[in-house]
């Protein structure tokens, strides 16, 4: 229409496009960034530390996350992970101590469930969480990158509260029952509680990488946990399996975790090495198994959730 | 040519037909491998998963080929379901392709579609810090461009509120602004601009003009040609996964448009049962009739005349206070006219099963040309349920025969039409405050 309307428009238009050379010279910028190279998956999974290390800061945010949710949401908040292990034990004792009158390695059998409950519940809290984290951040999962290994660590990890309120709660009841913890417990608790961490994460990477492409998952999980339990020297003491059988027992790496335990904080044993040992090797081979299944899967996480 | 911050190489991607592969039960699973062993260790034995059968899988992307120069600005454009989306998460390795390979050369910061990975419990502050922790930066280089973010955003007043109480317009700003802010080398962007109003998607694009600017990468993703146009200075259109068109932004989107299926005619159902759709689809649009009820000028829509909507809605599910709406949108997608049971205040329910509706406009204050026609359905509290866009092209016919009567370029004319009148005034009519009336010599059109 009018001639001069159509002028002044495209004048505007020139100004407003932006030209390619406008981008800053090459020389100020810092020296080239390494590249990433997309392909296919391998054939054969393969674990990459490095990586893995370095996404450190968000596997530490993904705990306090965790942690902050968790105790920000409940209305219990904090108390439930008091209240939890003492419910517990106070049905053990009543089921197990007074009716079934199960031998506690004459302790009172209050303490001695409660000795088993906190590392038990620590595992089965660990595992829960690792089995659950794909599904829970279907939101990352899909959206963005980063190793996903480090969604099943990062539960584990933040089970540790839980496992020190507990742990409290413990050594509470042990003097109030007059039960003194030996001293060799702060040495030797960290590397049983390692071996519960590191038996939860190889199972709880099997369950996540499960549970994102299977429904039923879910569902067996808390069956699961419970057989476990047990099979587990938790509610009864290791003595009680028939003598032939207990070498077998360790290959439950709960076994170690459970019975080192209780040798390390009440001394009533001796440290059972040899069950500790057989436990590891075991778990180890379940973790390495657990995180090349979970590699293996990764690739479809983000088709499938 | 700079160097390069993207190669792609014959990159493809396969999927599994059905929106996704079927996620069965692991008790299925066991039982089936347990039934049929030898099949399964067949299938073990061949490459792991890549004998799946061929026909119920497509190629969402297939073999393509481009690179991209550091510091360039690449607009991504196709239809619906050409692939675009997959070929952004491939390149933020959020999936793996299934052939080819590709290189990006520094730290790919994605915001692909608004559900970032925001957590919907943790405050504003909080996900900013996990945002900037999944980038892999370092806390302390966060806190350093921290209140450049929240300024970008403008939520300071929220920043310590839960990121569940924000509005999804507050949400993507502060999407937007974590990821535009953090420093990627590759700055990649999905199609998010929809949610922000004018004034964010003005200021995203002068972000991503800067951060282009400052010699980073971008790759954006947009149904709005018009927003592309004014960033990426070189485009490309990808077609049913393939890539069709490589070039300078104005060639590849002309290109875009003319490939066009021919405008849905005007009068007449048009089915809409395999049209490509997002939302939750328990309920789905079925077919769609628009025209102007004039059977003169073959039902088709003109300026200033009647446009009529009929849609057939098929349920699955009954909503009681559903909010059907369609939204007219120039040829590059900008957004003209909408209208909505819900912006009127209208609480028909919908019921299980087939049922129709009906938007009528008065008058159509369009100019000739082609439009996209958008229709959408959500629940009472706004979930999408479907959404078509577009659902259809439709073209506004001048009535006048073509040769006479004035010839419009939407470029520079608009695309708006209105009723008006224009003449000289008389010369003996002065303007003067209080002044009587002039009273003109006029003509109307
Ligand atoms: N996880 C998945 N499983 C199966 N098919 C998928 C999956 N993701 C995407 N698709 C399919 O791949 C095709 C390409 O999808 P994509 O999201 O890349 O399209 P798009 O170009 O981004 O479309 P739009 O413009 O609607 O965003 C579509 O047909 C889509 O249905
Ligand atoms: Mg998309």
């Amino acid at each position: 229409m009018s001639e001069d309307l159509t002028g002044r428009h495209a004048a505007g238009l020139e100004q407003s496009t932006r030209g390619p050379s406008a981008a800053a010279p090459d020389g100020a910028r810092s020296p080239r960034p390494a590249s990433v190279i997309i392909g296919p998956e391998r054939r054969w999974p393969r674990i990459d530390l490095a990586e893995l290390w370095s996404y450190r800061g968000l596997m530490l945010f993904l705990v306090w996350r965790d942690i902050k949710v968790r105790y920000a949401q409940t209305v219990l908040g904090a108390s439930w992970a008091i209240l939890q292990p003492v419910l517990a034990t106070v049905v053990f004792t009543v089921v197990f101590g007074r009716f079934a009158r199960i031998p506690s390695d004459g302790i009172p059998y209050s303490v001695f469930a409660l000795s088993g409950l906190v590392p038990w519940t620590y595992f089965s809290s660990a595992l829960n969480g690792a089995g659950n984290s794909l599904v829970a951040n279907t939101n990352l999962v899909t959206k963005v990158y980063f190793p996903r290994l480090v969604m099943p660590v990062a539960p584990i990890l933040g089970a540790f509260v839980d496992f020190l309120i507990g742990f409290a709660v413990l050594l509470v009841m042990m003097l109030a029952l007059g039960v003194t913890p030996t001293a060799r417990a702060l040495l030797f608790i960290p590397p049983v509680l390692a071996l519960a961490a590191v038996t939860a994460l190889g199972v709880g990477c099997w369950l996540a990488a499960l549970n994102i492409q299977y429904r039923d998952v879910k569902h067996a999980t808390p069956f699961l946990v419970q057989l476990w339990m047990y099979s587990s020297p938790v509610v009864y003491p290791l003595s009680l399996l028939p003598h032939r059988l207990q070498p077998y027992a360790a290959f439950n790496p709960m076994v170690g975790v459970i019975a080192g335990f209780r040798a390390a904080l009440l001394g009533t044993a001796p440290m059972p090495w040899g069950v500790i040992a057989v436990s590891s090797c075991v778990a180890g081979a379940i973790l390495v198994s657990g995180a090349l299944f979970f590699r293996s899967r990764e690739r479809v996480f983000a088709d499938v959730a | 040519m700079t160097a390069l911050a993207i190669r792609l190489d014959q990159l493809s991607k396969q999927y599994r037909f059905g929106a996704r592969p079927r996620r069965r039960t692991l008790r299925e699973a066991l039982t089936e491998a347990a039934a049929s062993p030898w099949r399964n260790l067949r299938r073990l034995a061949g490459a792991a998963g890549r004998g799946t059968t061929e026909d119920d899988t497509f190629w969402a992307l297939r073999d393509v080929s481009f690179e991209v120069g550091h510091g360039e600005v690449l607009g991504v454009i196709g239809r619906n379901g050409a692939g675009k989306s997959t070929l952004l998460k491939l390149l933020s390795r959020i999936t793996a392709p299934t052939s080819g390979r590709a290189e990006v050369w520094g730290r790919v910061g994605s915001l692909l579609e608004v559900g970032t990975g925001f957590h919907p419990e943790l405050t504003g502050r909080d996900n900013v810090y996990l945002n900037g922790a999944i980038l892999g930066m370092e806390r302390g280089y966060i806190t350093s461009r921290f209140d450049a973010i929240v300024e970008f955003a403008g939520v300071e007043q929220f920043i310590d509120t839960p990121v569940k109480r924000y509005s999804s317009g507050m949400y993507l700003r502060l999407a937007f602004a974590v990821a535009a802010h953090l420093e990627p080398d590759v700055l990649i962007v999905d199609e998010v601009l929809a949610v922000g109003d004018a004034e964010f998607q003005q200021k995203c694009i002068g972000r991503m003009n800067e951060v282009a600017c400052d010699g980073r990468t971008v790759l954006f993703v947009s149904h709005n040609l018009g927003a592309v146009q004014r960033l990426c200075t070189r485009s490309i259109l990808l077609e049913k996964g393939n890539l069709v068109a490589d070039g300078e932004t104005s060639e590849v989107i002309r290109q875009y448009l003319a490939s066009h299926d021919t405008e849905a005619p005007a009068g007449r159902w048009i089915d809409l049962t395999a049209a490509p759709r997002t939302g939750s689809a328990s309920a789905r649009f079925t077919g769609v009739q628009y025209g102007s009820g004039d059977q003169l000028v073959d039902f088709s829509p003109h300026p200033g005349g009647p446009l009529e909507i009929v849609v057939g809605i098929d349920a699955s599910i009954a909503l009681n206070r559903p909010r059907v709406g369609f939204t007219l949108r120039d040829r590059y997608g900008g957004p003209l006219i909408s209208g909505s049971t819900y912006a009127l205040g209208v609480a028909t329910p919908l019921p299980i099963g087939y049922s129709s509706w009906r938007f009528v406009l008065e008058t159509l204050p369009l100019r000739p040309g082609p439009y996209q026609l958008e229709l959408w359905l959500a629940d009472s509290m706004g979930a999408s349920v479907d959404r078509l866009q577009p659902a259809l092209w439709m073209e506004v016919f001048d009535r006048q025969p073509r040769g006479f009567g004035p010839h419009y370029n939407p470029r520079h004319d608009g695309i708006l039409y209105c009723e008006y009148s224009a003449g000289r005034v008389e010369a003996a009519v002065r303007h003067r405050t209080g002044g009587e009336p002039a009273s003109a010599a006029t003509q109307s059109r």
